[in-house]
C-alpha cells in the first residue's frame, strides 16, 4: 500500500467499471472472502438504472464499495482508499470521492483515445498529472486476462468478460483473503459450461499470481489485516433483500401460517420477489400480478382467504396501492407492505437511496386510516423487523408498512445468526374448533377481530369497504357507528405501543445531545456517535424501529436531553412526526443526493450541537 | 348436505336497488343457480368491486367481499390462489369491469384462473348518476355527454375473446328460464367464465336493450346458441344464421326462402373462438347462451402443480446456509 495506509486496520475499496463488466459480482465475491477472513464489513452497490448503459460513458459507471477490516465496521466508508477502475469514466467519476493518497488500480488497455473521448476527457488522466496525489498502478488487465484464458479457447469477447475475476484475484492477493469461496461459486455457477468455468478460474488464478510475482509488488503490498472484534456468534454475509425474505418466511413459520407474496417488479424492490421465489419450500407462494394495484389486492384476497398476504414495492408502486390499503384497514385484515424506498418524487432516481416515503407510510391515505409502520435499520436487522411486522399484522389484524430502502436492500453486512429456536411463536386470531364468538367481536387489548375465512360454516359473513356496522360487518351509515369504527381503528394502532419493548438508547447515556434516527442511517450514525463519545462529547444514539406508533416511553426518554438532532435522507419527515406526536423541539440534518449519509456529515453536526461531557469530580 | 333452496341463499339485509332494477331478477337468478347447483355457502365467496351491481354480495348468504372499484378480479384471484377449494364468483358492471378495472379483467381472462365473472352490462354509470360508460352506444345522451357520446362502444364479448377468454356466455336479466342453468355452466367451467348479463337500468338507461330483450319480440331478436346445433331462431324456428364467405360474417336468413334450407345454416361450435367472434359480431339478432367454451386447465391448477404446497423447509436450516464464519470461540 501507499505509505500513509501502512498499519491501517480497515480499508475502503471501490470497484468501478461499465455496467456490463460484472462489477457487482466482483464486489459480492470480495465481500464473502472478507467475511471468511474474519473481517467485519459493510458494502454499497452503486449502479445506474440502465441495464447495459453505453460502454465507457460516465453515466454508465457501475460501482461497488466495501469497507472491511479488523474494526467494528458499520458503513461502507465515506472515502475509498483503493479504487479499481476498468475504464477512464470509472476513474474520473470516482476521483473526487477518494481519500488523499489512495491507491488507484486501472486497466491500462482501456485508456485509448477513443475511450477517453467516451468519458468526455480531452487528455489522459494517467499521464496528465490529474492523479499526482495518488499512487497509480496501471496494468493491462484486458490483455493479461486474454493471455490467461487462451488455453480454454473462448472467443475474444467471452474471454474479455473474465477480467473481473482476474482483477478480483489480484485484489484478494493484496488483502490476503481466501479464494475458495469464489472458486466454489464459479464451479457451482458454471457447472454446465466447463469452458467458461475453467476460463474464469484461470483468470482468478492469473490475477492472484500476478500479485505474487511481478515488479508491481513494490507498490502492491500483500497486507494481512487483523480479525474484527466480533461478538461470539456464527456469521454470514447477507443483503437486506435476502434477509427480509428470510425474515418473512421465518415469521410465517412462527405463526404457523402460509404466506402469499404478491408483487409487481420495480427497482429496487424486485430483489425481494426474486429471493422469495427461491424460498417457496419454506411456506410462501409468490404471484407476479399485472400491476401494483392487482398485487396488493391479490395479497388482501389471500389474507381474506386465510393466508398472510404480503406485497412489496417502492414509493411509486406504494402510491398505487394506497386505496387498497384503506380497504385492508376498513376490513381489519392482516397484510404486510414492504416499501424499498428510492429517491423521489415520481420516478425519481430508481437505483438511488432515500428515506422520503415516511409521510406516505404514516399519513398517506384518504380518510382517518391509521396503520402501523416499522423500519429496518440494516441488512442484518431486516430479519427481526420482518418478523415484527408480521407479528403486529397478525396480532392486531391490520396492514403494516415495513420501510426499508434501496441501500439496505442491496448492501451486505455480517449477520450474527439468530437463536431462532428460541423465538416466541406468533399468535394469530384464527378461530379454533372451540371458538364461539361473532366475527367482529374484538379483543379488548389488541382490537383485533376474528380472522375467519371462507371454508368455515360457522363464520359466514360479508365485509367490504363501505363503513360497516361495528358488530355485524354489514353496511352502516349510522353516525354513531362511524364514530365508533373510527375510534376502534385509531385505538387499534395506538394499542401496538402496549406490546412493543420500551425504546432504548443504542449508544451513550442521558443528557446532552440525542441523535434520533430511523432506517438505513443506522450504521453511519453508529460510527459517528462512537467516535464522538470516544472524543469526550455528550451524545447518544436512539434508533427507532417503530415509527407508528412511536414507543410509549420515547417522549419521556427525549426529555432527558438538551438537544434532539434528527438526521434523515429526506427534508425532515421523522422530524415532523416527532414534533407532531411528542411536541418536541428537534434540530434537523437532511440530505437528498441519492447517496447515504457520511460519517463526516454526522460528525460535523455532532460537533455543532454536542458539548463535552462534564468530567466527574476526581475523574 | 341436504338440498338448499334459493331462499337459503338470501341474507337478512334489505335489498337497496331502485324499484324495477334489473339487478333484482339477476339476484334471484343467482340464488336459484346456487341452490340448483348445490353450492355450499361456507365454501362460496362473492367478490365485487364498486357500483350498483357490486352490492350483490351483501344479499347472498355466502361469504362476501365488497372491495374497491375495478379490482374485484384481483382480490378474487388472491382468494382462489390461496384456497383453490373455494367457489369464487366475481360481480362487476360495465364501468367497474370494463372501465376502471378493464386491465384486471383482461389479465384474469388470459390467466384463466377459475373464477365466475358476472358482468352486469347496463351501458351506463348508475351509482354515480347516469354518465355514459365504455359500453354506451355512440350518441348516448348523459350528464357528461349532453350532445351524445362520441366514443366507440366496447363490446364485452369481443373484449373477452381478444383477451384469450376460455368461456363467454350471455343472457338477459329477465330471462329466469335460462339464467340459473347458464350460471351453473359457468361454474362448471375450469378457468375464468365470463358471463355478460344485459341489465336494465330503470332510472338512467331505461329499456336500452328493448330491441333485444323485450319479451314479446325476444324469439325474433335472440339466438339461443347450443353446441353442435344449427344456429336457428324465431318463434317458428324458421330463421337461421348462414356464413357469408364474401363478408366473413354470419347473416340472418329465412329457411325456405330464396332456396335456403336447414343445411345452409351454420352449426355452433362453442370450442371455436372464430365462431364466437362471428357470434359477438352479429348484426340483427343477438346471440345468447354459451358462445365460447374452450376446454383448458385453470391457472391455479398449473400453479399448484409447479409450486410447492405447505412447508417442507425449516427456517433454521435456511439461516445456516452459505459461507459461515464461526466466531463462537
Amino acid at each position: 500500500m501507499v505509505q500513509e495506509s501502512q498499519g491501517k486496520t480497515s480499508h475502503v475499496v471501490r470497484f468501478a467499471g461499465d455496467s456490463g463488466d460484472g462489477i457487482q459480482l466482483q464486489g459480492q465475491q470480495f465481500t464473502v472472502a472478507s467475511a471468511m477472513a474474519g473481517h467485519d464489513l459493510a458494502t454499497l452497490p452503486d449502479f445506474p438504472a440502465e441495464i447495459r448503459a453505453p460502454a465507457g460513458t460516465r453515466y454508465g459507471v457501475s460501482a461497488f464499495q466495501i469497507q472491511f477490516g479488523g474494526d467494528r465496521i458499520t458503513t461502507p466508508g465515506d472515502e475509498p482508499d483503493v479504487l479499481i477502475a476498468f475504464n477512464p469514466a470509472a476513474l474520473v467519476v470516482n476521483l473526487a470521492h477518494l481519500a488523499p493518497h489512495s491507491l488507484i488500480l486501472v486497466d491500462e488497455a482501456a485508456f485509448t483515445d477513443q475511450r477517453l473521448k467516451r468519458a468526455d476527457l480531452t487528455s489522459n488522466p494517467l499521464t496528465d498529472g490529474t492523479l499526482s496525489e495518488h499512487e497509480v498502478v496501471a496494468i493491462d488487465i484486458s490483455h493479461l486476462t486474454l493471455e490467461a484464458v487462451k488455453p480454454h479457447g473462448l472467443g475474444t469477447k467471452d474471454a474479455g468478460r473474465c477480467k473481473n475475476f482476474w482483477a478480483l484475484g489480484l485484489v484478494l492477493w493484496m488483502f490476503d483473503q481466501p479464494r475458495e469461496p469464489t472458486i466454489n461459486w464459479i464451479k457451482a455457477k458454471f457447472a454446465a459450461n466447463e469452458q467458461v468455468r475453467d476460463a474464469n478460474l484461470a483468470a482468478l488464478d492469473a490475477g492472484h499470481i500476478y500479485g505474487e510475482s511481478t515488479e508491481a509488488s513494490h507498490v502492491l503490498k500483500h497486507e494481512t489485516m487483523p480479525e474484527a472484534p466480533l461478538d461470539a456468534a456464527e456469521y454470514r454475509t447477507i443483503t437486506g433483500a435476502e434477509n427480509l425474505a428470510l425474515g418473512l418466511v421465518a415469521a410465517g413459520e412462527l405463526a404457523d401460517t402460509e404466506l402469499m407474496f404478491c408483487s409487481y417488479p420495480i427497482t429496487p424492490a424486485s430483489s425481494l420477489l426474486h429471493n422469495l421465489v427461491n424460498l417457496e419450500e419454506a411456506g410462501v407462494s409468490t404471484f407476479q400480478a399485472e400491476d401494483e394495484i392487482a398485487a396488493v389486492c391479490a395479497a388482501i384476497g389471500a389474507s381474506y382467504a386465510g393466508k398472510l398476504g404480503v406485497t412489496s414495492s417502492s414509493g411509486p408502486g406504494v402510491a398505487l396501492k394506497t386505496e387498497a390499503l384503506g380497504l385492508a384497514v376498513a376490513t381489519e385484515l392482516p397484510l404486510v407492505v414492504v416499501n424499498s424506498q428510492r429517491a423521489g418524487p415520481s420516478t425519481g432516481m430508481p437505483t438511488k437511496t432515500e428515506q422520503s416515503d415516511l409521510y406516505q407510510a404514516v399519513y398517506g391515505r384518504n380518510g382517518d386510516t391509521p396503520l402501523p409502520v416499522v423500519a429496518a435499520r440494516s441488512p442484518a436487522d431486516c430479519f427481526d423487523t420482518a418478523i415484527e411486522a408480521v407479528r403486529i399484522a397478525l396480532r392486531h389484524m391490520t396492514p403494516v408498512i415495513l420501510l426499508t430502502d434501496g441501500y439496505i436492500a442491496n448492501a451486505s453486512e455480517l449477520w450474527p445468526l439468530p437463536d431462532f429456536e428460541n423465538y416466541p411463536a406468533i399468535d394469530t386470531n384464527k378461530p379454533d374448533a372451540e371458538t364461539d364468538q361473532p366475527v367482529f367481536q374484538r379483543d379488548p387489548a389488541t382490537h383485533a377481530r376474528l380472522w375467519a375465512s371462507p371454508g368455515d360454516d360457522r363464520f359466514i359473513h360479508r365485509v367490504g369497504g363501505i363503513e360497516k356496522d361495528v358488530d355485524t360487518g354489514n353496511i352502516s351509515y349510522d353516525a354513531d357507528n362511524h364514530q365508533a369504527m373510527t375510534d376502534i381503528r385509531a385505538a387499534k394502532v395506538a394499542s401496538v405501543a402496549d406490546f412493543i419493548a420500551p425504546q432504548t438508547i443504542d449508544q451513550g447515556v442521558n443528557g446532552g445531545l440525542a441523535i434520533v434516527a430511523w432506517g438505513s442511517t443506522y450504521g453511519t450514525i453508529y460510527r459517528a456517535v462512537k467516535d464522538a463519545i470516544n472524543a469526550g462529547l455528550s451524545v447518544a444514539h436512539i434508533h427507532l424501529r417503530h415509527i407508528n406508533p412511536l414507543p410509549a416511553n420515547l417522549g419521556e426518554l427525549l426529555a432527558g436531553f438538551d438537544t434532539v438532532l434528527v438526521p434523515e435522507l429526506n427534508t425532515g419527515q421523522l422530524a415532523t412526526v416527532l414534533r407532531d406526536r411528542l411536541n418536541v423541539d428537534v434540530v434537523q440534518l437532511n440530505k437528498v443526493s441519492g447517496q447515504p449519509l457520511t460519517v463526516a456529515e454526522v460528525a460535523n453536526a455532532i460537533g455543532e450541537h454536542a458539548k463535552p461531557r462534564i468530567q466527574q469530580v476526581g475523574g | 348436505m341436504n338440498a338448499l333452496t334459493f331462499k337459503d341463499f338470501a341474507t337478512d339485509q334489505e335489498v337497496r336497488w331502485c324499484p324495477g332494477c334489473g339487478d333484482y331478477s339477476i339476484l334471484k337468478g343467482v340464488q336459484r343457480a346456487l341452490a340448483d347447483g348445490g353450492s355450499d355457502p361456507a365454501n362460496t365467496v362473492f367478490v365485487s368491486g364498486i357500483g350498483c351491481s357490486s352490492r350483490l354480495p351483501y344479499y347472498v348468504n355466502t361469504y362476501g367481499f365488497h372491495t374497491i372499484h375495478g379490482r374485484a378480479p384481483a382480490f378474487a384471484s388472491g382468494i382462489k390462489l390461496a384456497n383453490p377449494e373455494l367457489e369464487v364468483w366475481v360481480v362487476t358492471g360495465d364501468g367497474d369491469g370494463l372501465s376502471i378495472g378493464a386491465n384486471h379483467l383482461l389479465h384474469t381472462l388470459r390467466r384463466n384462473i377459475d373464477l365466475n365473472v358476472l358482468l352486469f352490462n347496463n351501458e351506463i354509470y348508475g351509482l354515480t348518476k347516469g354518465q355514459y360508460s365504455p359500453t354506451s352506444r355512440p350518441g348516448t345522451k348523459s350528464p357528461t355527454s349532453p350532445t351524445g357520446s362520441i366514443e366507440t362502444a366496447l363490446e364485452p364479448g369481443k373484449f373477452a375473446i381478444g383477451a384469450g377468454a376460455t368461456f363467454f356466455a350471455r343472457c338477459v336479466d329477465i330471462d329466469q328460464k335460462a339464467m340459473p342453468g347458464l350460471l351453473n355452466e359457468a361454474k362448471a367451467h375450469r378457468g375464468t367464465s365470463f358471463v355478460e348479463i344485459l341489465q336494465n337500468c330503470i332510472v338512467y338507461n331505461k329499456d336500452v336493450f328493448d330491441d333485444v330483450a323485450a319479451k314479446k319480440t325476444a324469439p325474433e331478436t335472440q339466438v339461443h346458441v347450443e353446441h353442435g346445433k344449427p344456429l336457428v331462431y324465431g318463434k317458428e324456428q324458421d330463421k337461421g344464421l348462414r356464413l357469408n364467405t364474401q363478408t366473413l360474417r354470419l347473416e340472418p336468413v329465412v329457411i325456405g326462402e330464396d332456396g335456403v334450407t336447414l343445411e345452409d345454416i351454420a352449426v355452433h361450435d362453442e370450442t371455436n373462438p372464430m365462431m364466437a367472434q362471428l357470434l359477438v359480431d352479429l348484426q340483427g339478432p343477438m346471440a345468447m347462451g354459451v358462445i365460447l367454451r374452450k376446454p383448458a386447465q385453470a391457472f391455479e391448477e398449473d400453479y399448484w402443480q409447479l409450486h410447492p404446497k405447505g412447508r417442507r423447509q425449516k427456517v433454521l436450516e435456511l439461516i445456516h446456509t452459505g459461507n459461515l464464519l464461526d466466531r463462537r470461540n
